[in-house]
């Protein structure tokens, strides 16, 4: 990359919260499960005549806790907006969103980027209902359009990042961690594939000086339409490097919505600054607006589990562990509580347990922590076999194999070596190292 | 007629067996038969064969166990009603049959209140006259040349012709109040939030409110004290709890105080009418209430703060009229709606938004001060409904200006949220009717209604019905 050039990179970030129901209604929040299209619908999330919201409470929540867990500052007064614009799959001609006063504001996440330790700031969480879904299809010779609103009115939260990461594998690090803190907070899936956490970087590309005096570009790319971290990885170096070519002519680039075409590794312009829409926001009249106490606020932060970074901390210095071990167990909260599990009855060391959970690759899915405990004990058990059983053996391995007897006893420690592999590989690795090593030394005396 | 009676009246004679439910409701279908041709006050009437075998249903059981189970009632045409066409006058939704109730007519429908029909109005309540319909104007039963108000005229022309014994309104803007007033009934505009505006098909949602309209003030106590409350439905219904209104009826007016803003009383109002308010006032000194003059200047603004935020509201709430899902496009909308999308559309956009939605929410903010200052030394405030009779069809509609302006003393209510009794209080020499309007403090319904109650208990103007209707 062109050393004279900063990228800026801000990101926006859409997850689908996997609360049993729907934001502003009672029926199931299940696109993904639902066997058939428009199952779980009712008036409000169809947008009929006459239907009013009521906000899910437990979405609100959790809304604010994933606000507190990126150290924002919760606001005592917040309120739902009307984002206004027409798509056929808004049934109200209107989103429900929050536009000036979102639940929380003014947070961070802390990242490792290589050596360099970066603070990126989080602008803002806020919370709204997601669209139906629209599919194209043919039915009966005929191009039609159809409307699933099995998703309209799932509780969607928006993150909004500062423009503060740097490059595309900053940007990767970010989502990487921040996916990782919404799966411990067990508030979604964030299974990108299914489209329950979506990614829109917004890109621009600055001159070095301009950018080290503070200086943000006057422009800015947004890109839509992106379903993987790596993807996301991509789509940046290629808006970078084609920024770059343009700043090189002198111009600059146009502030436009691109989107994302994986196959071609390309992103394409779907519509350019005059095309923006005017959303028109004002307070949605139909939901009172939310006022919290600080005790509140304090509750909701006690109901914040252990996250990743210091687990991780923990786990270090708990289990003794390395920090490569201990990231890996941490990475998921299902995984690092398995650990724990396991390691707490002490029986086996935590190093043994790391070793099979990480290097085996255990099947944590179907053993529970104590099986795999007594699993690991009976694999390690010293001299499992009865010691006739291992002497015939040891005595059948030295009559067939003569050269290396004699290569032993002409001194050389290898043929011990190898006179032990057969051994272990006869008994099927029942036998104890040590053991084996003894009665071989004292027949070959 | 039975109809003529109160709600009170009828039960007793159900339950005395003077006259059965199908009685009742034959005689709303001939009223109806007889007289709306001519008024014009329902879009559509119920299929009488089985509105008379729910009527059948409850005089075998005779249980009337509730003082509404048996009342027939009709239901403005905004709320949705399963299974039955719901237009809101509108021929955008000419052809809609919704697929759930409002919860106001569950609550009714559950209490054995039999739906007679779906009433006229100005569509999406956009209007004060029942002319802004696409389902032709309704006729005042006082005089047929001129409308009955609006934007709840065809239930309130509909009490006046004898074709239902009570109804539900909904106000926005005086949309209970001003055909109440024209059509010599007793309407109730509620606190925002006492009553559930699930099903209430929405124009401008922080105004809209869903009342009672009946004969007499008490009428409207016993409909109200059976239909507020939490909805789970609605977010904005109000925890508060619901009074038994009926109870607090008889209470003595002595000791209460009733302001009268006498600056309201000048420029642009019918003498008529300024005469009728007056002698209401003594009236209520006569029993035993103190009047005192106080003034409203703020009062000037209130029809630009109204006209501000309900048509940025309704640009919002009829987007979903999209002309996908209920068959007839955007195009079938009126003038006036077209007018009032626009007008709100314009006033939220960027650049735009400043100046007229935020500023008219903040002089929204100055009037529930301007109504706290007094609503904090009085139990109501006492003014005119209307500042003209009912006008001549086609008047008001072909003057969009003075359409809003005929709105003048009901669009201030709304944006404060405060309750507003309406009630009858004279004719004019050519016997059109005039009505007054109490406004309390908020979740006071229960003082309007003992005030209007022990008022009607010594005046009989809301006894008088139109010479048609015989």
């Amino acid at each position: 990359m062109n050393k004279n050039y900063h990228p800026i990179i801000g990101m926006e970030i859409h997850v689908e919260l996997k609360t049993a129901s729907k934001m502003f209604c009672g029926c199931k929040n299940d696109p993904f499960g639902a066997p058939k299209p428009n199952i779980y619908t009712c008036p409000v999330c169809l947008g009929l005549p006459g239907a009013l919201p009521v906000p899910n409470r437990k979405a609100v929540e959790w809304c604010i806790i994933l606000g507190l867990a990126l150290n924002c500052d919760i606001p005592l007064f917040s309120k739902f907006d009307r984002k206004n614009y027409f798509y056929p799959d808004l049934p109200k001609g209107y989103q429900i969103s929050q536009y000036d006063q979102p639940f929380a504001v003014g947070g961070y996440l802390n990242i490792t980027s290589g050596k360099e330790k970066k603070r990126i700031g989080i602008t803002r969480v806020h919370l709204e209902e997601d669209t139906g879904k629209l599919m194209h299809a043919t039915v009966d010779g005929k191009k039609v359009s159809l409307i699933d609103f099995n998703r309209s009115g799932v509780p969607l939260v928006e993150i909004v990042t500062e423009p503060d990461l740097r490059s595309s594998e900053e940007a990767r690090i970010f989502l990487k961690k921040l996916h990782q803190i919404i799966r411990y907070l067990e508030i979604s899936d964030a299974d990108m594939e299914k489209g329950t956490m979506r990614l829109e970087p917004n890109i621009s590309v600055s001159e070095v000086s301009k950018s080290r005096a503070g200086e943000l570009p006057p422009y800015k790319v947004e890109v839509k339409n992106i379903n993987s971290f790596s993807f996301a990885k991509k789509a940046i170096d290629y808006e970078v490097n084609r920024h770059i070519a343009i700043l090189e002519t002198g111009s600059l680039p146009e502030q436009e919505t691109r989107g994302w075409d994986e196959k071609k590794g390309i992103t394409f312009s779907q519509r350019s600054k005059e095309e923006a829409q005017d959303y028109r926001y004002f307070p949605e009249p139909d939901i009172p607006p939310i006022r919290w106490q600080k005790s509140q606020i304090n509750s909701f932060k006690s109901q914040i589990p252990e996250l990743p970074d210091r687990k991780l901390t923990r786990f270090i210095k708990e289990y003794v562990l390395s920090e490569y071990d201990a990231v890996i167990l941490t990475d998921e909260k299902a995984v690092a509580a398995y650990f724990e599990k396991a390691a707490i009855s002490k029986t086996v060391p935590a190093k043994t347990i790391t070793n099979w959970i990480i290097n085996k690759k255990a099947d944590i899915k179907k053993l529970s922590p104590e099986e795999l405990v007594k699993l690991i004990q009976s694999k390690s058990q010293v001299s499992s076999m009865p010691d006739k059983e291992l002497e015939e053996i040891i005595s059948k391995i030295i009559s067939s194999n003569p050269k290396a007897v004699a290569d032993y006893r002409a001194g050389k420690e290898t043929a011990m070596m190898f006179l032990l592999g057969q051994v272990m590989r006869e008994t099927r690795g029942r036998a104890d190292a040590n053991t084996t090593r003894k009665i071989l030394e004292t027949k070959l005396k | 007629m039975i109809t003529d009676k109160t709600i009170k009246e009828i039960h007793s004679g159900l339950k005395r067996r003077d006259y059965s439910c199908v009685e009742i409701i034959e005689e709303t279908y001939k009223n109806i038969e007889k007289y709306d041709s001519e008024i014009n006050s329902a879009i559509t009437v119920l299929d009488k064969k089985s509105v008379l075998k729910k009527a059948k249903a409850i005089d075998a059981e005779h249980k009337v166990s509730d003082l509404l189970c048996g009342i027939p009632f009709v239901l403005k045409d905004a709320y949705v009603t399963r299974g039955i066409r719901t237009t809101c006058a509108s021929n955008v939704l000419a052809d809609y049959i919704p697929q759930y109730n409002a919860t106001v007519y569950k609550k009714l429908n559950d209490l054995g209140a039999v739906l007679i029909g779906k009433m006229n109005q100005d569509a999406w309540g956009h209007g004060g006259s029942t002319e802004n319909t696409d389902f032709a104007p309704t006729h005042n039963p006082w005089d047929l040349t001129r409308v009955a108000g609006g934007s709840s005229g065809g239930p309130a022309a509909a009490l006046a012709g004898r074709m239902s014994v009570f109804a539900i309104g909904e106000d926005t803007g005086g949309s209970i109040r001003n055909p109440a007033a024209w059509c010599n009934i007793t309407g109730l505009k509620v606190s925002y939030g006492r009553v559930s505006r699930y099903g209430s098909i929405a124009y401008a949602s922080s105004f809209d409110t869903v009342g009672p309209m009946g004969k007499t003030a008490e009428d409207c106590a016993i409909i109200l004290e059976r239909i507020a409350g939490k909805d789970p439905y609605d977010a904005t219904s109000s925890l508060n709890p619901v009074p038994t209104y009926t109870a607090s009826l008889d209470k003595t007016l002595k000791g209460k105080k009733i302001a009268l803003p006498k600056d309201l009383l000048g420029k642009g109002l019918d003498p008529e009418i300024k005469n009728a308010i007056l002698e209401a006032a003594e009236k209520f000194n006569f029993l035993g209430v103190a009047v005192e003059e106080v003034s409203m200047p703020i009062f000037d603004y209130g029809l630009a703060v109204y006209y501000v935020i309900a048509p940025c509201e309704t640009s919002s709430n009829l987007a979903r009229y999209d002309g996908i899902r209920y068959g007839n496009d955007r195009s079938n909308f009126t003038e006036e709606t077209m007018r009032r999308i626009m007008i709100g559309t314009y006033a939220l956009s960027a650049g735009y938004y400043d100046a007229f939605y935020r500023k008219a929410q903040k002089a929204r903010t100055l009037f529930i001060k301007a109504y706290q200052d007094i609503l904090s030394k009085f139990d109501a405030i006492l003014m005119p409904v209307n500042p003209t009779p009912p006008t001549v069809i086609g008047e008001l509609i072909g003057d969009p200006l003075q359409n809003l302006l005929a709105d003048f003393y009901t669009v201030t209510q709304n944006p404060v949220g405060v309750p507003s009794l309406a009630v009858p209080c004279g004719f004019t020499k050519n016997k059109l009717p005039i009505g007054m309007q109490l406004i309390g403090k908020m979740f006071t319904e229960e003082i309007l209604l003992n005030i209007g109650h022990q008022y009607q208990l010594v005046t009989d103007w809301h006894k008088k019905k139109p010479e048609m209707i015989s």
